[in-house]
């Protein structure tokens, strides 16, 4: 009977799955992740260089304005240090409204928002495109091979032919991972445009990844604390369940013609 | 409280017969927790601890959020990702009632097709499903209500697709949807009200699992064999029943600490799993989803609401009886309505004579295909309203009514059930008596 109740419980998740609707012919690819799996974690250095590339290039349209410069020193995210997290804000101008004026940003600032309306804010991107979930969207490419976001960011950064056309005046780039296969973002990327300060390879397929690492961390920064507590609380879930099975077959033995 | 008798409560010290006379709340509680149970309940009756916990779980963290919770159309969406980032334990408050919502519904649609299966729904327990089917319309309009107080795009246009049902109604329509909205599309005041009500309702819930209690308390439980218990005397009762303290507590906490485990893993790993990604894009008027989808453990009933299409021959035979008043649209929210309605009237649709579905050899086919046809339902509403998936979503329509209206009506008096046993304590005994003759 038991087994019976787990094996519903697993086809309603399966089932449910199905509340992602598939969105037409598109080519994700599966990168792996520091940050994928169970007890995966941000790769520290990765967050850094994706900062650098989103402050070089993404930032020129895209804004993040759910993300606070203070929270680029928190722990399980890039880990700048006090000093760099306030020489970092500074860069940015940000509206104070009680001076009514523009100043220099303070680590207790959020990132700009986006700078024109066709860019999207990237905050959230991360979590907001992961819509591609295999076959029947029951959700397999998620739950068995950890694919989301940062795998359809990392497509699209990496997924232009260099074809383009155009339409009603706008200018659209052939691309593999995107919706429908046009999109009317300019390919972002080329080889070298970033020279990362660790040394690191800068190529279009590097910084895609490493930029889709920031955004992860930018749409989940609790994701660290998330994994450790969620064990921990798995942990003594396990433990209490299995107290509780002796506890029970106890009380019950005498009934059960046991004792 | 009546109900099987057993025990009472005595007072025994100066104070307890004091708060006695004054107040018999202890007594009250005694009774509640020391009801005799059928010692013969299998692992499909611990859901409804479960279904309490949720509830009490979800009004916890649901307080907490209203706290750091802003509802208005310019704030609603980062007053969450503040929650999400800045607020402690804010993350883990707001995954926990995400997810609660779908262990909620879990619970709720196992528990329900438990009774559903087992016959817990005959008489005398009539009353006690209906209170559970009102639960479920309760928990279905919290759930809808919450979906939208995040504000992203599947907040906004599933509470305009949702909110446009009523505005099929003909002649009224318009002006309903109107009044529920508080103006003519979705907006700041229907996310007001909407966060107003999402904080009512759990507690009208609150009020609606105290009578569906009491009034199970008061016919005792149903069990797998459908027997009912014998209470000729103390000695019977005592042999078909242990009180539910502690025998069923223990036994029902052990099963939840297995599902939490389970639902603390899915936290853990994957808490975005039953959500809709496009929920982490702020609501936008202007741009409208490629599909609206609305949460799973709606599908099956959405998918019901969008099968009958204006080229369905019953909805255009509707259509012309009617005059044209009955319109598809219209025609789908009956049917999405009715869907639930016939359920509802399950006590006195199902004639046959034997409560539990174990000893009805037919009734077993007709019931597991219901419940593929539930799952089947649940994927075709997830998918576009195209063919395949509209004639899919029709052929599990027509289950779904047929099974209520047709098959349990006409099963009752053909079908040869066989004999259930004696007693609750014959299959007891016959599970666990080592020298019993089997």
């Amino acid at each position: 009977m038991f087994k019976k109740t787990i094996l519903s419980a697993l086809l309603a998740a399966g089932i449910a799955g199905a509340a992602y609707a598939e969105v037409g012919e598109q080519h994700i690819e599966d990168f792996d992740f520091s940050f994928e799996g169970p007890f995966g974690s941000f790769d520290q250095h990765q967050l850094q260089r994706g900062l650098q590339v989103y402050t070089e290039v993404c930032s020129a349209c895209h804004g993040l304005q759910y993300v606070s410069f203070r929270t680029l020193g928190d722990e399980g995210g890039p880990e700048l240090e006090a000093e760099q997290v306030k020489a970092y804000a500074a860069q940015f101008e940000v509206y104070d409204a009680v001076l009514d004026e523009d100043r220099a940003a303070k680590p207790a600032d959020m990132f700009p928002m986006s700078g024109f309306d066709g860019a999207p804010d990237l905050s959230l991107m991360a979590k907001a495109r992961a819509g591609f979930h295999g076959p029947y969207g029951l959700g397999i490419n998620q739950v068995i091979k950890g694919m989301g976001g940062p795998e359809y960011i990392a497509s699209i950064l990496s997924g232009y032919t260099g074809h383009e056309k155009e339409e009603a005046g706008t200018t659209f780039y052939e691309n593999t991972a995107f919706p429908g296969g046009w999109i009317a973002m300019a390919p972002p990327l080329e080889d070298d445009l970033v020279e990362f300060r660790d040394g690191h390879e800068a190529d279009i397929h590097h910084m895609a990844q490493d930029v889709s690492a920031f955004l992860m961390w930018a749409a989940e920064p609790k994701m660290t604390a998330r994994k450790e507590v969620g064990f921990l609380v798995f942990v003594f879930m396990v433990f209490l369940a299995s107290l509780l099975y002796l506890t029970n077959k106890r009380l019950w033995a005498p009934h059960k013609y046991k004792d | 409280m009546s109900g099987i008798p057993h025990d009472k409560y005595e007072p025994k010290t100066g104070f307890e017969k004091w708060l006695h006379e004054r107040l018999p709340i202890v007594s009250l509680a005694y009774d509640t927790l020391m009801i005799p149970t059928p010692k013969n309940l299998n692992w499909w009756w611990i859901w409804g601890i479960v279904l309490a916990f949720c509830l009490v779980l979800q009004i916890i963290t649901g307080v907490i959020l209203a706290m750091h919770y802003t509802p208005n159309v310019d704030l609603a969406f980062s007053s969450v990702e503040h929650i999400m980032r800045d607020v402690n334990g804010g993350w883990a408050l707001r995954y926990v009632h995400m997810n609660g919502a779908s262990l909620f519904f879990m619970a709720v649609y196992i528990h329900i097709f438990r009774g559903l299966y087992y016959g817990s729904y005959k008489a005398p327990r009539e009353i006690t499903w209906i209170i559970g089917m009102l639960i479920y319309l309760a928990m279905m309009a919290t759930g809808f209500l919450g979906y939208v107080l995040p504000w992203g795009q599947m907040s906004f246009w599933g509470a305009t697709v949702i909110t446009g049902l009523f505005g099929a109604i003909p002649f009224v329509g318009e002006a309903i949807q109107t009044w529920l909205l508080g103006g003519p599309a979705v907006d700041n005041a229907t996310l007001n009200r909407f966060f107003s009500l999402h904080y009512l309702l759990p507690f009208v819930i609150v009020g609606l699992v105290a009578v569906h209690i009491w009034a199970f308390h008061t016919t005792g439980n149903n069990n797998p064999t459908g027997v009912e218990v014998r209470r000729g005397s103390k000695e019977e009762i005592e042999k078909d029943t242990l009180p539910f303290w502690p025998y069923f507590v223990i036994k029902d906490l052990f099963a939840l600490a297995v599902v939490l485990a389970i639902f603390v893993a899915v936290i853990w790993t994957m808490p975005n799993y039953f959500g809709h990604p496009d929920n982490y894009t702020i609501a936008n008027p202007l741009v409208t989803p490629a599909h609206i989808v609305p949460e799973w453990y709606y599908l099956p009933f959405y998918a019901i609401l969008r099968a009958f299409t204006a080229d369905v021959a019953i909805v255009q035979m509707v259509s012309w009886v009617t005059g044209g008043i009955v319109d598809a649209k219209f025609f789908g929210v009956i049917a999405m309505f009715g869907s639930i309605f016939v359920m509802a009237l399950v006590p006195w649709l199902d004639t046959s004579r034997t409560r539990s579905g174990t000893y009805r050899p037919m009734f077993k086919y007709f019931f597991w295909l219901l419940i593929i046809d539930f799952m089947v339902l649940m994927w075709a509403g997830a998918m576009p309203a195209e063919p395949p998936y509209s004639t899919i979503s029709l052929i599990g329509s027509a289950y779904w009514f047929g099974y209520f209206l047709v098959i349990l009506p006409v099963l009752g008096l053909v079908e040869k059930a066989k004999t259930p046993p004696a007693t609750i304590e014959e299959d007891f005994d016959a599970h666990y008596k080592p020298d019993a003759a089997e």
